[in-house]
């Protein structure tokens, strides 16, 4: 049965126009294109086909995905390591530290994120400060080649991110009950045996939607592989822009992007099942 | 003992604060350098900041840039606003499914929203500039606004619009009186967050901006890409000191308010 309008309905109209026309038509035009005909050079031509998704399965495809998989893995479990006790630490100091620390957090925010990772491009180069520091020890005979490999772009990966798994974790810890952590212990639990049960626990959402919010990007970021990693280091983003822009095939292209789409519902998706949170923590 | 494992957190934090604010560190430090390769420190020089302050196509696509941000901020502001008040407060179908969709643009990776974004711009035939940056822009400036103020609405409480709605105030009135000055502080730390999220991104940019107009981020990628001068640097610079002076400036206010409101007690 249909429910009675109210005043307040017209206040929807704007953010109903706007998701239907510049949400749903962008995403559903993609799963269009990616069922029709590549047309030599620009555009695309009308007639179905599942080549583009038969392409995907392409060794050569497989491995970009395999790859780029791997490397979101591995620098969402390494900004996990870092970023869930800095979280965790935190949220337990004072209010005004707390308030410091979070202004320090958000200020880089403001700096472009290309010229933050320019800055390691300085650190790392073959005559950079870091190979400096390590010749002048005596740690090492010649220079290291760093730049342009696969550390150099989980490197940026870690950097880039990190912030939002800090931020995730925190707003978790913060408002965690810390009397309960207390009442394990007056119970005769050990600190560790009070961690596991009780803090690890409250604050699984916030570090699982840190993994998502640090997973996610780290599939689709092609910038930081361009510039840290030369052309060595493949993602899946760098081949579906190669193959919007030099490669000129957008019918693949979108297969692509409707396969990671897929791949990123289904992670979100077991995020809210074994959560039951509905909101990623910490990204507002 | 307790003493002593707060000084190793306080370690610890201290540590990843260095690891994010070293590459800004050298960055600032190598904005002064005369030489311009950055492998060696050849001394203290402001050249790049003349050459920055000189270079025509920077300050365009700094313009760019800013302009970008200020018209996708203010149309996300008014759509997310509206919007979260209906999520909240009108009955209508699909709101669920809608809100869901409407936030997607900051849930898929950026690179799909941008070239998703790339092909339909180019099926409407709109011609690739400013209205299809601010458009992409709107498009992931929405969600971070629409949840703030969503948040901040679901917190109130109905009993201060009631009120004033018993006393005697009309609909409109008690939406200007009550309602808006309680989501304000919402709407602007949404707004300043996507201003924040406009103002560097490059991977949607990069799509939808066409081949006449640059963004800064675009433009500091291109260049990173072909070669960087230091002018990048003092930029940077620049931007990292724009930011602390605001933040000077509104802790600031904020203690001249405060020590007013005291006085006035």
């Amino acid at each position: 049965m249909r429910r009675k309008w109210n005043r307040w309905t017209f206040t929807l109209a704007p953010l109903y126009v706007f998701t239907l026309l510049f949400v749903v038509g962008p995403l559903l035009y993609m799963v269009a294109i990616s069922f029709a005909s590549n047309k030599e050079g620009y555009g695309v031509i009308w007639r179905f086909t599942a080549e583009n998704y038969k392409k995907i399965f392409d060794p050569v495809y497989l491995e970009t995905f395999r790859q780029s998989l791997k490397l979101a893995f591995t620098s969402a479990l390494s900004i996990m390591l870092l970023g869930y006790p800095f979280g965790y630490f935190m949220a337990r100091l004072n209010s005004r530290w707390k308030n410091r620390l979070m202004l320090l957090l958000l200020i880089p925010f403001w700096v472009n994120s290309l010229i933050r990772l320019y800055g390691w491009i300085i650190i790392l180069q073959t005559k950079g400060a870091l190979n400096g520091v390590l010749l002048n020890l005596g740690l090492i005979e010649e220079p290291l080649k760093m730049l342009y490999s696969y550390p150099a772009v989980l490197l940026g990966m870690i950097y880039t991110l990190l912030p939002f798994m800090i931020l995730s974790v925190y707003s978790s810890a913060e408002k965690m009950d810390w009397s309960l952590v207390e009442a394990a212990r007056d119970l005769g639990a050990n600190e560790i045996q009070a961690f596991c049960s009780v803090t690890f626990k409250m604050t699984l959402p916030g570090l699982l939607s840190g993994m998502i919010l640090t997973f996610i990007p780290s599939m689709g970021l092609f910038f930081i592989a361009d510039i840290l990693g030369g052309n060595k280091i493949v993602l899946v983003g760098s081949l579906i822009q190669d193959q919007m822009t030099r490669g000129s095939n957008w019918p693949f292209a979108a297969a692509l992007a409707v396969a990671l789409t897929i791949l990123t519902t289904l992670i979100i998706y077991l995020y809210r099942r074994i959560t039951h949170v509905s909101e990623l923590e910490g990204l507002y | 003992m307790r003493k002593h494992k707060v000084r190793l957190s306080g370690i610890y934090l201290g540590l990843v604060l260095l690891f994010i604010y070293l590459p800004i560190g050298f960055v600032a430090v190598y904005s002064f350098n005369e030489s311009s390769s950055t492998a060696v420190w050849k001394g203290f020089s402001l050249k790049w900041y003349q050459a920055l302050f000189q270079d025509a196509s920077m300050a365009e696509a700094l313009k760019n840039s800013l302009l970008l941000g200020v018209i996708s901020c203010l149309a996300a502001a008014v759509i997310g606003t509206m919007g979260a008040m209906g999520l909240i407060k009108a009955n209508a179908r699909a709101k669920g499914v809608m809100e869901y969709i409407a936030t997607l643009p900051i849930m898929i990776p950026e690179i799909i929203l941008g070239m998703v974004f790339m092909a339909f711009f180019a099926v409407l035939r709109l011609p690739f500039g400013m209205a299809t940056l601010a458009l992409a822009h709107t498009a992931f400036c929405v969600p971070y606004i629409l949840t703030m103020v969503k948040a901040r609405l679901a917190g109130m409480d109905p009993a201060l619009e009631e009120a004033a709605m018993d006393l005697g105030a009309s609909p409109a009135r008690t939406f200007f009186d009550i309602t808006l000055p309680l989501v304000t502080p919402a709407v602007l730390s949404g707004s300043l967050l996507a201003f924040a999220m406009s103002l560097d991104d490059v991977v949607i940019s990069i799509f939808v901006n066409g081949p006449k107009i640059n963004t800064l981020p675009v433009k500091v990628y291109t260049q990173m890409k072909f070669g960087v001068t230091p002018e990048i640097n003092a930029l940077c610079t620049i931007m990292l000191a724009i930011t602390l002076l605001a933040l000077a400036g509104y802790s600031l206010i904020r203690r001249v308010r405060v020590f007013d409101k005291k006085k006035e007690v």
